[in-house]
């Protein structure tokens, strides 16, 4: 512990994206100390991207909508394996975590009748994302910052946490080193938020940015909690295709919430041709009907374009496979076809979808009122994550809990867009809450010293090893080649078998990885650790999607292509064995209440 | 595939720097923060290049390309002169940490001195507002700032006179401007722009809405309004009069 400097708090927040900061918010207003940890610089992280919206079940728009609905559409889209009661609380919770946020600063579109207007998104039965044109990510995080900002919370920007601390099988805080010079600092806490978002950059096309390497995922499953559900992975319909160098760039479910409508390269509207029975009492029945739902005729129903996500993806796989697809392997997304419908469609377009007009614009030249766009699946989001407490988001170790994309439950087998932003403020104020009670409840846990010099001698290791050590971006490269070919988005046994072979041989070659020069701002560096990191959670991801032999939501098998009952009555567990190979098991579901059933039951027609 | 040479400005361990050389492969579609990352992943892996979602979204990878202040994820090569070096440095009105990085923490301590937004009480019973469209319309536009602070590397305020504890520049003018603007805020926020926040060494030369990668009006639709509000609070004669004889 020579050269680290030690903080100490009563609440350590790990990530400083929506979940993040609204724990962060939650923990400061109950009077607990609290440090934040983000791995860029605030307000920068992943949350910014977020473009539709957040579902929550206000009725502003249609008056049929209550959180019984929302609720049941959250447990349809993710076929019944989610966390009930996560579900539950989260459209309960949601309305009045959206209302709050207009007293913080937030502005929202407005209905005419200047209320907070709502759009449709894919699954939600009722318009019901509160939205800010397609920016509302950056409202959302914009928001809780400068809401943050005045509570006294301490924000250590450009962090790197390397390792959770442990007392006594209890969370003691975590040792991180700061991106700008390099040193390591100790942050000792009573409790500790995990906030640490997505796994994207295990994949070679995803929408995530480059903090997207699990960390909290890996941290926690390394200290010995369990990770659930990892199998699930959603690739997002719409990700840019064209040009190579913005690949997976996300292209707002909006769009089609707007009108947008799917074709194949003979022009086709493929969606219509591939509707699941489950989904067929509330989709159109022609291409007429689906823009009368559009327009917001309560009577009309949904266009198959806004099925759910893992559906659409597959859709689209399945057309560019068969030889439909568009110059740059995607299918096409036109909006523009709009103007046959509406005098001022160009307009409308602009003012509804600016980012994306800018973004098509600006880096495809490719003016999105005019053309079609080129899309294709992106890795977006990982159902799976760290498994928790539904009320208070606490893991399995004690002191220690998650929030947001890190945490696992809410989404079941697949995620409805709209529900990750709702998931970030609703669970991440319970996750700061509980955090701040546990915190006046322990005291100030002991610091492993052991735990701390080792962590800080193995991320210096590829110093050590220098130039003449594998290069560590070639070795991400090889994981993401691996994970994107042999457990996308069909996967067979053979495949995945093949793949947990080669993350084995990565997990060999990282530790031979080297780096040059000085440890201030040293991407290569911070690469070498951020590879640890992935592959872990890799190696949880391709035995939990060997382990389920059937396909639901965002885990599609070839070799078993139906859904099988038995299926739906566990969820996946891995955890990391005492020999520090990884352990997988299956977790039954516990009953859901006779009420809850109901509720599901009346929804379904 | 062709190649472009780009002028990458690196600091050197004692402080300083120079400019080197990069060549690199470019093919179509890509940006300048594409050509960094090669650059970095096959000849310089300790290359220090600030970035996030590579989508103009998040406003981190702020630089000077070929002297101008961009954003490297929006800046398509195809938009460039690849005849000649590509120039990329980091903006120059923050000290520098390492190559294209650069401190920027100065604007984190800016925002904290603006009064936070103070709302009216809720207008129903919910807890929630009614306000129009056309209200949140022009609060929304300045709300579309990422944060690049590519307005305040260009601000020659802050650039060449470096006022920093003087003037608070152009993005926390602009952040003002959406709390004094923002239908249920109740806050005054003129005092402070006059006394504190400097707002009259601006002199309108809109450098900063040129540079904006978002496009938004910051001098025309937020920076002047809020000079106008000030002058007629405190130096329109008649308002002066009335004060006084109160």
């Amino acid at each position: 512990m020579a050269d680290a400097t030690t903080y100490t708090y009563d609440v350590l927040v790990i990530g400083a994206g929506g979940a993040g900061l609204r724990a962060a918010i939650e923990a400061a207003n109950a009077g607990a100390s609290v440090g934040l940890i983000c791995k860029s610089l605030l307000g920068k992280a992943h949350t910014v991207m977020a473009e539709g919206g957040m579902a929550a079940a206000m009725a502003n728009n249609d008056d049929r909508d209550s959180w019984k609905v929302h609720f049941a559409d959250t447990m349809r889209g993710g076929q019944y394996v989610n966390n009930w009661r996560m579900a539950e609380i989260h459209a309960k919770e949601a309305p009045d975590r959206v209302r709050e946020l207009e007293a913080w600063g937030a502005v929202f579109d407005r209905t005419p009748d200047g209320r907070i207007n709502q759009r449709n998104f894919g699954g939600h039965r009722y318009p019901r994302l509160a939205h800010v044109g397609d920016r509302t990510g950056l409202e959302l995080i914009r928001t809780l910052q400068d809401h943050a900002i005045y509570l006294g919370i301490a924000v250590h920007m450009e962090h790197t946490v390397i390792e959770l601390l442990l007392d006594g099988g209890g969370a003691a805080g975590a040792v991180a080193y700061d991106r700008d010079r390099g040193t390591f600092h100790v942050f000792a806490a009573k409790a500790t938020v995990l906030a640490t978002g997505g796994a994207g950059r295990a994949y070679k096309v995803t929408s995530n940015s480059w903090e997207g390497t699990a960390d909290g995922h890996a941290l926690a499953y390394r200290a010995g909690a369990e990770l659930q559900d990892m199998e699930f992975i959603q690739f997002h319909p719409t990700g840019m295709v064209w040009p190579p160098s913005v690949k997976g760039i996300l292209v707002t479910e909006g769009v089609r919430g707007e009108g947008g409508i799917l074709k194949n390269s003979e022009g086709r509207r493929f969606m219509f041709d591939d509707i699941p029975d489950n989904y067929k009492p509330q989709t159109a029945s022609d291409p007429e009907e689906g823009w009368r739902y559009v327009m917001n005729d309560k009577n009309a129903r949904r266009p198959p374009e806004l099925l759910t996500r893992d559906h659409v993806a597959r859709c689209i796989n399945r057309e560019v496979k068969a030889g439909r697809g568009s110059p740059h392997g995607g299918v096409f997304l036109d909006i523009a076809w709009i103007k046959e419908k509406l005098p001022n469609s160009e307009e409308h377009i602009k003012r509804k979808l600016p980012s994306m007009y800018h973004q098509f614009k600006e880096l495809a030249d490719l003016d999105i009122t005019k053309e079609p766009m080129e899309i294709g699946p992106t890795m977006h989001y990982i159902m799976g994550g760290i498994s928790v407490d539904a009320d208070s988001q606490e893991t399995r170790i004690p002191g220690l809990f998650a929030a947001g994309e890190c945490a696992s439950g809410i989404n079941g087998a697949n995620r409805l867009g709209g529900n990750s932003l709702s998931d970030l403020i609703v669970f991440g104020k319970r996750a700061g809450e509980y955090a701040a009670k546990f915190a006046q409840q322990n005291g100030q846990p002991r610091i492993d010293t052991a735990r701390v010099d080792k962590a800080i001698k193995d991320s210096l290791a590829p110093f050590d090893r220098g130039s003449k050590g594998e290069n560590p971006y070639k070795v991400q490269q090889d994981l993401q080649d691996t994970m994107h070919n042999l457990v996308g988005i069909v996967r067979t046994e053979a495949e995945m078998r093949e793949a947990l072979t080669k993350i084995r041989a990565l997990k060999e070659r990282t530790s031979r990885v080297g780096v040059e020069g000085h440890r201030e701002y040293h991407s290569g560096w911070h690469t070498a650790i951020d590879i640890r990191n992935l592959l872990d959670v890799s190696e949880a991801i391709a035995v939990s999607a060997l382990e389920r032999k059937e396909s639901r939501g965002g885990h599609f098998r070839e070799d078993y292509p139906d859904k099988v009952a038995e299926f739906g009555t566990f969820n996946i567990v891995t955890k990391r064995g005492a020999d520090g190979s990884v352990q997988v098991s299956r977790l039954p579901i516990p009953p859901i209440p006779q009420e809850l059933q109901q509720v599901i039951e009346e929804q379904k027609s | 595939m062709a190649q472009a040479t780009f002028r990458i400005w690196r600091t050197q361990p004692g402080g300083g720097g120079a400019f080197q050389d990069y060549q690199t492969e470019v093919s179509e579609g890509m940006v300048v923060l594409d050509a960094v990352h090669r650059v970095q992943a096959e000849q310089a892996p300790d290359l220090a290049c600030r970035w996030n979602c590579k989508a103009g979204k998040c406003g981190s990878c702020s630089a000077e390309i070929n002297g101008r202040p961009r954003l490297m994820c929006m800046t398509r090569l195809n938009s460039l002169n690849l005849n000649e070096p590509v120039t990329v440095e980091p903006m120059r009105t923050f000290p520098p940490i390492k190559d294209l990085v650069t401190d920027v923490s100065w604007n984190f301590r800016v925002k904290k001195t603006i009064r936070k937004i103070t709302p009216r009480p809720p207008d129903a019973p919910d807890g929630t507002y009614r306000f129009a469209q056309r209200d949140a319309d022009r609060v929304q536009e300045f709300r579309k700032c990422i944060e690049c602070f590519l307005c305040q590397d260009v601000c020659h305020v802050l650039r060449d006179h470096r006022e920093f504890n003087e003037f608070i520049g152009p993005r926390f003018l602009i952040y003002n401007a959406q709390l004094e603007m923002n239908p249920i805020d109740t806050a005054d926020r003129l005092q402070d722009l006059k006394d504190k926040h400097g707002i009259g060494y601006c002199n309108i030369t809109k450098c900063c809405t040129k540079v904006c990668p978002e496009h938004i009006h910051i001098t025309d639709n937020g920076i002047i309004p809020l000079k106008e509000r000030v002058v007629s609070r405190f130096y329109d004669p008649v308002t002066r009069l009335l004060h006084m004889l109160k």
